[in-house]
């Protein structure tokens, strides 16, 4: 079960309260997290990452075990922390600009 | 006794305002979205209670919401799941992918840059959206960067009127200093394969076959902040009006001079006569008296702020070139609020009422077609955008 957290703003949009817990077939990474997110949640389709390149927003920014992993290959995996559970997958809208 | 429903963007939600016919006491419902910004929302003159919304964040992207009943609820239309065979559930939500396919022209792909260079094509947001006159579920969309989309599905789904682009003269526009946006657009009441639409600062544009085909309409356009003062495009149109019942004859802001055009746009003049400046952006048209207009001057476009700290609306009675100030119950002295493209809007009650709204948050409505004004809200969030419906 992996345990995505989201900001306010995408919360109130997907009608979500508090964390998110999806299941992830096969390989946990960013792409699969986010495939999974979205498919929940289809509105959230574009707010994280390009409808069409499938890029990340320059606003978004991935966190995770404290680590900044927005700069990772999307098919990265993610921290074992993440995968397992123990720890959550940050969606944060940089600061910049705030 | 008939209602009327203001419908106001802001830097920080949407809210709309509600009275009755009278347009003294007020009911503010909102902020909806809260914490987005608001471009603009519109209701369908179809279905008045079919409201459009376009909610945007320069962190999280484009989305539009729908109402059906008047804005009490919304909904995110376009976030439906898809189904790829052999993938997992796709969620669509709001997308808006530029055309580029060789069969409504090519190439699609970039447009003049800052430096002079070119620069592809990239989706920011939705500006404006202007329901059809008589479907409902049909809406079009002007964006940034400039270009023109349709829902005919209630704003699940858009395309682009790609023909707009792929004219030939794409690649000379370039951006103004709010971005490349496509922000006015106006559907002949009396035919609607005729819309005009307007793009900073590339110019008008017409098209006469339902979007399909378009042309540039700026000849007797005057800029001086571009290379060729009466160049084709580049002229920084900030807001063009019309009245239903003369739907050939428009009324043009740029970003200087005030303009009018007999000829649905094939040629303009200037009307500026004695405003005090001729920068600003707003203008609108009297619901029952096509030659009664509405400005609210500027001062420069370095200084976006009203001339001597005054907020004035002027109206002329004879089509421009006469103007007249209207201050009753503006503040006259230590106003520094602008005015935005999209912030006035008109009611089509008997007494005609004038509506906008300013970036220090009031919207000001005048009962008696601008005589007197009087603020419905003081502390809004920057306005960008007022719309106005007129109930049963």
């Amino acid at each position: 079960m992996i345990r995505v957290v989201l900001p306010t703003h995408l919360r109130t949009l997907a009608h979500i309260d508090g964390e998110v817990k999806l299941e992830v077939e096969g390989q946990v990474t960013q792409c699969s997290v986010l495939d999974a997110l979205e498919a929940r949640y289809p509105v959230l389709r574009g707010t994280i990452r390009d409808h069409v390149t499938e890029q990340r927003r320059p606003f978004v920014r991935f966190f995770a075990c404290e680590q900044d992993l927005s700069h990772q290959p999307p098919d990265a995996p993610l921290p074992d922390a993440v995968a397992t559970g123990v720890e959550p997958f940050l969606v944060v809208g940089a600061i910049a600009g705030g | 006794m008939s209602r009327v429903r203001v419908l106001v963007g802001t830097r920080k939600g949407a809210f709309i305002l509600a009275s009755d016919g009278k347009r003294e006491k007020w009911n503010v419902s909102g902020p909806h979205f809260a914490g987005w910004e608001t471009y603009h929302l519109k209701g369908s003159p179809a279905d008045p209670n079919r409201l459009y919304a376009s909610q945007t964040s320069g962190w999280f992207g484009q989305i539009i919401q729908r109402s059906s009943d008047g804005g009490k609820t919304w909904e995110a239309p376009g976030g439906g799941m898809t189904m790829v065979p052999g993938e997992m559930p796709r969620g669509e939500s709001n997308k808006f992918v530029y055309d580029t396919t060789p069969e409504t022209g090519k190439p699609l792909t970039t447009h003049q840059w800052y430096d002079g260079t070119q620069h592809p094509w990239e989706f920011k947001r939705v500006w404006h959206l202007e329901p059809s006159l008589t479907d409902p579920n049909t809406v079009y969309a002007g964006v940034e960067d400039a270009a023109l989309f349709r829902s005919t599905d209630r704003g699940q789904t858009w395309q682009e009127l790609a023909g707009l682009r792929g004219h030939g003269t794409g690649p000379k526009w370039q951006a103004g200093a709010g971005g490349m946006c496509l922000h006015t657009i106006l559907i002949d009441p009396s035919n609607p394969a005729r819309i005009y639409i307007a793009i900073s600062a590339a110019g008008a544009f017409r098209t006469d076959d339902a979007g399909k085909t378009w042309k540039p309409i700026n000849r007797g356009l005057k800029s001086q902040y571009i290379p060729d003062p009466n160049a084709e495009v580049g002229h920084c149109v900030h807001r063009i009006a019309l009245h239903r019942s003369r739907p050939n004859v428009l009324f043009m802001q740029k970003h200087w001079d005030v303009m009018r055009s007999e000829d649905a746009g094939d040629s303009w003049h200037e009307v500026s006569g004695n405003l005090p400046t001729d920068f600003g952006f707003v203008i609108d048209v009297h619901a029952h008296e096509p030659e009664t207009i509405y400005v609210v001057p500027i001062k420069s476009d370095s200084e976006h702020y009203p001339p001597e700290g005054k907020l004035r609306v002027y109206r002329s009675r004879t089509g421009g070139n006469e103007w007249q100030a209207l201050t009753k119950g503006l503040p006259q002295r230590d106003c520094y609020v602008n005015v935005l493209r999209d912030a006035m809007a008109v009611d089509s009650l008997d007494s005609c009422g004038v509506y906008f709204g300013t970036t220090g948050g009031q919207v000001y409505a005048s009962a008696d077609a601008g005589d007197s004004w009087a603020p419905i809200v003081r502390d809004l969030p920057a306005v960008l955008s007022v719309e106005v419906q007129t109930l049963p």
